[in-house]
């Protein structure tokens, strides 16, 4: 029995008890710009922009983008979807999961880093303390000082200026699920609706908590996502490392020293990379779960490598295997896997989107009579046709029966039917006894549209007879 | 409530001891696990018990975890309270599911009624013609009316086609809400032992006469009785009365069937033909438009 290799922990944060419950520590973020946060920067508007003027976008003069529930319609541009289109969701949603893993195997988290909205509204948060009490240092000192005036001006002004961020972001939800025009209007007349107003509140609340107070704690505690994403990283996978072999052993120094004569490696203790960190780590411990890779510290680190006058690249993006010098393979099965299956449900869901047609049709027979004999010796069958017009125009619809020869259908010739709505239409199909072969046949009706002859449907449902 | 109930004698008070036990041993364990300051063993140290080298340490729940289980408990108490929750105990509330639904039926009501009440006051042969009505009207015979006359209101054996213009009691659309309102029972006594065999057959071989067919009776005798027994309901032509719901028995529509045997069996033993009472079910104003509907089908 060979002894098993061990492996080196460092402990990172060693505590005095075995006390599991850890205060939070209130974590201040310095100001920081580069290349990274440039990057963020850009995301940030993009995401923002899309959400907030989402709402207000027009389409054949309604709102663009609107999830009526109460009339079970979710209207995006040209596509109206109906209950029945549900499984277009699921799709979109499979794709979403698919490409969450596909990124974070190829790059880490870079969802959280840039586009997950707790970290983008949390940076607009923290844009808005900084602007109104100042960077870093000047937040530590405001926050150890008794209540002055000029504290409560600063606070005031944040807070009130957070709330009003909050309110908007609360309206513009509220304004994707009920008319966001009218809404706007009823906000001045005093007029919203119980409900409307519930959720504003409801989502004023949520993100001023959530941006403002929680922060780091719903990425560190709360979000699942944070927990099993460690499992897909691979020695492969882009994670913010800092370079030990080049920094250690780590120490202050002056500028124009020769760190190699000291026996100092490049990094100089500075503390920068931690006093940026959103989420109040030390990435010189190496990586670790609360790490979302925003890489604000590599710029930081950047940006004082520059002072230095030392090559860039202290902290970076970089994988284990090419921190270790091993060879790097960008294309691992793992992550053709998840490319494969990515790109077959792009595929399925975008050729399923467009093949779609906004017409349907459901069958309901007569549930009492299952047949009717009339009084000249035919045989009769009711059915309610249930036809879904999807389209955001007025259809005219030709019905057809098929599937059993000789059959008299009682089927008015052309129906007309307005946007969006379902028509409830009583046929009868009647057989005369010389034609029915079988007591219980197969009929089918044929629903098409008269302006586009692309807009067809096809059920099946059952003519039955008595024994002949 | 009728059924059999098992909440009878000792089964009652033995439901109410399990949730108690239940509710109460919660609370007991969540109290006796509690952060306490006497404990012997300090937080985070060892408890003592070891399972496979892996040490249980004695980390209690946080405070504010802890206040809201026992908030769970105190809501679990309300709760059982209010609604019918203590074996079979009423409620404080009186909550039922049947009251429940009368509640979201009466809100409904409210709200569609002011649309009813609206076309109550229009004329019946105007609504005919107005497309949504036709649409409401549907709906309405589709719940109420399609089980029996199908939902293509074509009607079936012994329940009356709606859509042609043959009309039992009349096709005015007063005359439909009046069915609708008080509903009819259309009454055709037997008359087998009245006629006795030969008399109904030749009464049969007069009737499918009347529509241009021939029956083994003679038709010749049968138009004597039918003049005796029939003719009082049906008329001296036999083309009915609406008065009465008697049928017109020479335009070959039946509403039990126009063979020789069908039609031997209805003189016979007669039919009991029963429309129910729909005022004490559906608002004026819904029957108004109901009616309106029947009407604009066969027309």
């Amino acid at each position: 029995m060979s002894t098993p290799d061990k492996i080196a922990v460092k402990e990172i944060n060693p505590q005095d008890s075995g006390d599991l419950y850890k205060k939070r520590e209130k974590i201040y973020q310095r100001h920081l710009s580069g290349f990274f946060q440039n990057i963020r920067i850009v995301t940030i508007w993009i995401t923002l922009g899309v959400y907030f003027l989402g709402p207000w976008l027009s389409w054949d003069s309604r709102q663009a983008v609107l999830f009526d529930l109460p009339e079970r319609k979710f209207y995006i541009f040209w596509f109206t979807f109906w209950p029945q289109d549900f499984l277009y969701l699921s799709w979109l949603l499979i794709i979403a999961a698919f490409a969450l893993f596909f990124f974070t195997v190829l790059a880490g988290r870079v969802w959280c880093g840039y586009t997950c909205p707790q970290t983008v509204w949390t940076t607009f948060f923290m844009w808005i303390e900084h602007i109104t009490e100042g960077d870093r240092h000047q937040r530590i000192k405001l926050d150890a000082q008794p209540m002055s005036t000029k504290k409560f001006v600063k606070k005031f002004m944040k807070h009130s200026l957070w709330l009003a961020l909050s309110f908007w972001t609360a309206f513009t939800f509220v304004g994707y699920f009920a008319p966001v025009r009218e809404l706007w209007f009823d906000l001045f007349y005093l007029n919203v609706s119980g409900w409307a107003l519930f959720w504003m509140f409801f989502f004023t609340v949520a993100t001023y908590t959530n941006a403002g107070w929680l922060r780091e704690q719903v990425c560190m505690y709360m979000c699942p996502y944070a927990r099993f994403q460690s499992v897909m990283f691979d020695r492969d996978t882009l994670i913010v490392t800092y370079d030990e072999a080049r920094g250690e052993p780590r120490g202050a120094r002056k500028k124009t020293a020769n760190p190699d004569e000291m026996g100092l490696g490049s990094c100089i203790n500075c503390q920068m990379c931690v006093q940026v960190c959103p989420t109040g780590i030390d990435i010189r411990n190496g990586l670790q779960y609360e790490c979302i890779g925003c890489a604000a510290c590599i710029d930081a680190c950047d940006s004082i490598m520059d002072q230095m006058n030392y090559p860039r690249g202290l902290i970076k993006y970089s994988t284990e295997n090419a921190i270790e010098g091993k060879p790097i393979h960008i294309l691992r099965p793992r992550l053709i896997g998840y490319g494969v299956v990515l790109g077959l449900m792009i595929i399925t869901f975008l050729s399923t989107v467009y093949s779609r047609v906004p017409l349907e049709l459901d069958i309901i027979r007569d549930r009492n009579a299952l047949y009717r004999e009339t009084w000249q010796g035919t045989v009769e069958n009711t059915y309610t046709l249930k036809i879904m017009n999807k389209t955001q125009a007025a259809q005219d619809y030709h019905i057809d029966v098929s599937g059993l020869d000789n059959i008299i259908p009682h089927i008015p010739k052309e129906v007309s039917t307005l946007a969006g709505e379902l028509l409830t239409l009583v046929v009868t199909l009647e057989m005369k006894p010389e034609d029915i072969k079988q007591r219980n046949s197969t009929v089918y009706f044929t629903v098409k549209s008269a302006s586009d002859p692309s807009q067809e449907v096809t059920e099946e449902s059952r003519f039955l007879s008595p024994r002949n | 409530m009728t059924g059999i109930d098992f909440t009878q004698g000792w089964v009652n008070g033995w439901i109410i001891t399990i949730v108690l036990i239940n509710l109460l041993g919660c609370l007991w364990l969540l109290w006796w696990t509690r952060k306490r300051p006497e404990d012997p063993i300090k937080d985070g140290e060892s408890m003592g018990h070891s399972f496979d080298g892996i040490e249980e340490l004695n980390n209690p729940l946080p405070h504010w975890w802890l206040n809201l289980f026992y908030i769970t408990i105190i809501f679990a108490f309300i709760y059982l309270t209010l609604y019918p929750g203590w074996g079979d105990a009423k409620g404080v509330l009186g909550w039922t599911s049947v009251s429940q639904w009368e509640t979201e039926v009466e809100k409904a009501e409210n709200r569609y009624d002011r649309l009813f009440e609206e076309y109550a006051q229009i004329p019946m042969e105007q609504l005919a013609t107005n497309d949504e009505v036709i649409k409401t009207g549907q709906r309405l015979f589709g719940n109420n009316c399609a089980i029996c006359h199908g939902s293509d209101a074509r009607g079936n054996k012994g329940y009356p086609n709606l859509t042609d213009s043959d009309w039992l009691y009349g096709g005015s659309p007063e005359k439909i809400k009046e069915t609708l309102n008080n509903g009819r029972s259309g009454m055709m006594p037997a008359l087998g032992a009245a006629l006795g065999e030969e008399g109904v057959k030749n009464v049969v071989a007069y009737v499918l006469s009347l529509s241009g067919r021939t029956g083994a009776g003679n038709a010749e005798a049968g138009k004597e009785k039918f003049n005796m027994m029939c003719a009082a309901c049906h008329g001296p032509d036999a083309k009915g009365n609406h008065m009465l719901g008697a049928p017109n028995l020479t335009d070959n529509i039946w509403l039990y069937g126009g063979t020789e045997a069908i039609i031997t069996e209805t003189i016979n033993g007669g039919r009991q033909g029963k429309m129910p009472v729909f005022k004490d079910k559906l608002t004026p104003a819904k029957i108004h438009v109901l009616a309106a509907y029947v009407y604009s089908l066969s027309k």
